[in-house]
């Protein structure tokens, strides 16, 4: 029994940073109608520039982290300006190979600078202790994960309920003519929403970076799995990415532990494939009705 | 065009054993982006795992092969055939929904065929290490050389083009087209969306499973690694860059890419060197992707018709020339 408990615990708290990356995906997908295939390659960006600014550069942690978040912006809305505006108005077809080439540009320059071996944050920035109770382990690494995705998800939802750009992104997400007839930027709301989605990668290529360590071929393949989390809770839903990313968590996790330890690998494809079967638009998405 | 086909056919007789070995691999490459070609240029769906289901022709045809005792000759239409039936298992969640949902269920056939290959039975498959083939053989022939793989494959290569081209300019064909480019207005002529999505994607892997056939009696040696979902990119990329919906583009997108590829793995070691120790890592290694990623989003945002496009401009010119008015 302490030995499922264990599992449901490690499956939520891996589950929060699933979360995380599905947010940066919805929150892009909402409002420019962009699936973000790139989002892997960003995370792994993003963990890369903060391990640097801590090893290399031997900066402090505060600082690090918040030169990464400033790059990330800036990455964010140059990809919309130079890749994907010029595709406004194609098929979406376009819009997806253009993503994916970013993630193979972002691949080269990652393998230019950084290589491909994998490596791992220097200790002591995080506490790297463990909590147990009642039998159940609980790394701090994977609770510093979980409650950082938590506290992004509280500032995010602050943002878009409270402040007046958070107000024009949403009603950019309702309808980017409407929103334009009433006065709203919507190419600059765009570029603010790919800075902000690539914020979001970075953050949750920090906390994932400081759990795993940071690798070209690693980082992005854990980014891929949020993809089944986005399509679950539903495209255009951010509660949604929050409670899809824990459920691909905890199945990962449960059956990864319970069932088969080689199985943890596909069970969230697995998964992708039955919400396609069976309730394609997800559980807070929304339904496509077409008239003529 | 005779002219040119008989160049083609007695190339091997005078050409270098390399320049072969990239032709067998051109004409392989050439087999499986016209089948992504149908599904993406002609019916407007997207696959991201073009190279899975390739793993699973070059699997289903080794199997078949060593186990089963099957010719070449046998394995081939087999293994095409069982290919296409797995894409079908893959497609049928989503081809009834609009929108990129194809994408993501070959992203997840992507990883859960390789998973398959190396797990449910490794014991047949090898897991992660490699499996041998015998070479294909007629009577007495055995064909076990790049020379004498490039008649193997080249007349196939052709033979794909035909039939293509011939198809699309049918009824399925011209469904095909409908959809991509309205797909209600398709439904209200009497298309059935599903039944011809479907047949578009099971043509689309059944030409993978030909290309992994071929690929794996060429190679000979097959493991997973050679089945990755970053070559999978590379398909899309070929049809993108060759312009999609035309049979023609999909030749001259996978014959440039592969040049460009075959550029990089020149000039990359030489860049390797240029760079102080140090500053670039992994020059050769960064130069392939990042070359490629640029050349698919200029082509996006500069020629989004593709070669294809270009070359139909270049033959007006010259049809036109000296009133190009």
């Amino acid at each position: 029994m302490p030995k499922l408990l264990q599992f449901l615990v490690n499956g939520i708290m891996v589950g929060g940073v699933y979360s995380l990356i599905a947010l940066g995906i919805v929150l892009i997908y909402k409002s420019t109608r962009v699936f973000n295939f790139a989002v892997g390659e960003l995370l792994a960006i993003g963990s890369f520039v903060c391990y640097s600014g801590l090893v290399s550069l031997k900066l402090p942690f505060w600082f690090s982290l918040s030169l990464t978040l400033g790059g990330a912006l800036l990455v964010g809305a140059s990809i919309e300006r130079f890749a994907l505006r010029p595709l406004i108005g194609q098929p979406i077809l376009a819009a997806i190979m253009a993503t994916l080439a970013l993630s193979l540009i972002m691949r080269g320059i990652m393998l230019f600078i950084w290589g491909a071996s994998t490596v791992s944050y220097p200790r002591g920035i995080f506490p790297g202790g463990v909590i147990s109770s009642g039998g159940i382990v609980l790394s701090h690494e994977l609770l510093t994960a979980f409650l950082g995705s938590m506290a992004v998800f509280g500032i995010l939802t602050f943002f878009f309920r409270r402040t007046k750009t958070g107000l024009f992104m949403r009603a950019t997400a309702e309808g980017h003519e409407i929103a334009q007839s009433i006065g709203i930027r919507v190419r600059g709301i765009f570029a603010m929403t790919w800075g902000i989605g690539s914020i979001i990668a970075a953050m949750g290529g920090i906390v994932l970076g400081n759990r795993l360590g940071v690798g070209v071929d690693v980082t992005p393949l854990v980014a891929l799995k949020a993809f089944p989390a986005v399509l679950f809770g539903g495209l255009e839903s951010i509660p949604g990415a929050l409670l899809g990313g824990l459920v691909i968590g905890l199945l990962e996790n449960l059956a990864g532990g319970l069932i088969n330890p080689k199985l943890a690998e596909i069970t969230p494809y697995i998964l992708l494939l039955v919400v396609l079967l069976l309730r394609p638009e997800g559980l807070f998405g929304l339904k496509r009705i077409e008239r003529i | 065009m005779a002219l040119g086909l008989v160049f083609l056919f007695t190339l091997p007789l005078y050409a270098s054993g390399r320049l072969l070995h990239l032709i067998n691999l051109i004409g392989i490459t050439v087999i499986s982006a016209q089948g992504l070609s149908i599904l993406t240029g002609y019916t407007g769906l997207i696959s991201l795992g073009q190279t899975a289901f390739m793993a699973v022709g070059a699997y289903s045809s080794a199997l078949l092969s060593i186990y089963a005792g099957f010719s070449f000759w046998a394995a081939l239409p087999c293994s095409a055939l069982i290919t296409g039936v797995v894409g079908a298992i893959f497609g049928l969640p989503s081809l009834r929904i609009k929108g990129f949902y194809l994408a993501m269920a070959t992203l997840a056939a992507q990883f859960i065929i390789p998973w398959m290959i190396v797990n449910v039975r490794p014991d047949l498959t090898g897991g992660t290490s490699s499996i041998f083939l015998p070479p294909p053989k007629i009577g007495p022939v055995q064909f076990n050389t790049q020379q004498k793989m490039f008649y193997i494959i080249v007349p196939l290569t052709c033979m794909t083009l035909f039939c293509v081209r011939n198809l699309i300019r049918s009824r399925i064909g011209r469904a095909f087209v409908a959809i991509r480019d309205n797909d209600l207005a398709a439904e209200m002529v009497g298309i059935s969306l599903f039944r011809y999505k479907l047949l578009s994607f099971f043509i689309c892997t059944f030409y993978a499973g030909i290309a992994g056939c071929l690929w794996a009696y060429w190679m000979r040696a097959i493991s997973v690694d050679h089945f990755h979902l970053v070559d999978s990119i590379w398909y899309l990329g070929m049809v993108i860059v060759g312009g999609m919906g035309s049979t023609l583009g999909t030749v001259l997108g996978a014959v440039f890419i592969k040049i460009l590829d075959l550029g990089v793995t020149i000039i990359g070691p030489m860049l390797g060197g240029i760079f102080p120790a140090g500053f670039a890592v992994d020059a050769s290694a960064a130069l392939g992707p990042f070359v490629f990623g640029i050349t698919i989003l200029l082509f996006l945002i500069f020629e989004p018709r593709g070669l294809a496009h270009r070359w139909e401009i270049t033959k007006a010119y010259f049809r036109l020339w000296p009133f190009s008015y």
